[in-house]
């Protein structure tokens, strides 16, 4: 029962995700290329870029007409001869920070890059003085336990002499 | 001892602060609009550009249009339905000398467009048709209707998305136009 399960799940996902690639064909079917350079620079970009309209698609997943008129846009400039950084430079001149999904570092932006390092710095701080804390603490063993201790010492020392 | 608990107070604290701030955070979340994006062009300069007039084609329009004194540049098509919903308040502005440079964006036809102004009336002093949305995309725009408020030197200043209403004229739009209109008149008059 369980492992039907699964199975149908995993049917159903894959199924998805086929569909999903399909759609994405047909949306750049109308791009062609002659250099396979440009081609790939292409898809870089159509995938890094962001619909503005959408929130959160880049500009070679949505449907949207405003997507379609920015994917234009940057076939036009890439078939030009257009550098990567070019046609990034050209849509954030124009749509802002928010058309690139690498956000810039910049003042506003330093908590997106450093948090995350700093949130792991600090756990490992905490960690670490947890540890040695517990490291440095001084163990008093009870009458019964230096008995045994010391019992422990007596057997190692017959067996090595 | 009592440096010892103070200390231990204050290390105590520090993940309370650190929720308020993140609930904080979070509460101004809940009542900002993400759609809604502030221009890359504000303090800029208006893009270059060369368009035909939308009742005469072979008449053509270019940046110059947009300078010599403050306005509103209203993009607009017949495909948007909010840009219907504001044109009765853009003929009132217009009436109250308001003026407002209208854009069509990407309209299915220029005979919709201009039949659209015959009826509902022509808020606009100057209309600039911009067929393929070339125009619109150097401005930024990224959906009908956007209003950009542009001073005497041919500066954005200010980019509205959405309808422009009551609300947002006399709250948002008007200080900031009614501030250009004084410096521009106190130049006049100089």
């Amino acid at each position: 029962m369980m492992r039907n399960l699964i199975t149908m799940l995993v049917v159903a996902f894959s199924v998805t995700l086929s569909s999903l690639s399909v759609a994405y064909a047909v949306n750049l079917e109308t791009y062609k290329f002659d250099d396979p350079q440009k081609e790939a620079l292409f898809r870089e970009l159509i995938d890094e870029l962001r619909c503005p309209k959408c929130q959160n698609q880049t500009i070679g997943d949505s449907d949207a007409p405003l997507a379609k008129d920015l994917r234009d846009r940057t076939y036009m400039m890439v078939q030009q001869g257009a550098s990567k950084q070019e046609v990034v430079d050209y849509m954030v001149a124009r749509y802002g920070d928010f058309a690139y999904y690498r956000p810039p570092v910049k003042v506003s932006t330093v908590v997106l890059w450093l948090g995350p390092v700093i949130v792991i710095l600090v756990g490992a701080g905490v960690i670490l003085m947890r540890v040695r804390a517990r490291n440095n603490a001084e163990v008093e063993l009870s009458e019964q336990e230096q008995a045994q201790l010391a019992a422990l010492r007596a057997s190692k020392q017959d067996k090595s002499s | 001892m009592a440096q010892r608990s103070k200390l231990r107070w204050v290390i105590l604290a520090l993940p309370l602060l650190a929720f308020i701030w993140l609930t904080l955070f979070l509460l101004r979340g809940l009542f900002s609009d993400p759609t809604e994006l502030s221009s890359a062009l504000v303090g800029k300069p208006v893009p270059q550009f060369t368009v035909p007039d939308i009742y005469d084609t072979s008449k053509m329009h270019t940046e110059a249009v947009l300078q010599g004194r403050p306005m509103l540049l209203n993009v607009w098509a017949t495909w948007c339905p909010t840009c219907r919903a504001e044109h009765e308040y853009l003929n009132k502005l217009a009436a109250e000398g308001v003026y407002i440079v209208g854009l069509n964006y990407k309209d299915d036809s220029r005979a919709k467009a201009v039949n659209w102004l015959n009826t509902l009336g022509d808020p606009y002093q100057l209309n600039l048709f911009d067929e393929r949305g070339m125009v619109a995309l150097d401005f930024g725009v990224y959906g009908a209707p956007e209003t950009f408020l542009i001073n005497s030197a041919g500066e954005v200043v200010y980019r509205h998305v959405g309808d422009v209403n009551d609300r947002v004229w006399n709250t948002i739009l008007k200080p900031q136009y009614d501030e250009l209109m004084q410096s521009y008149q106190g130049a006049g008059a100089k």
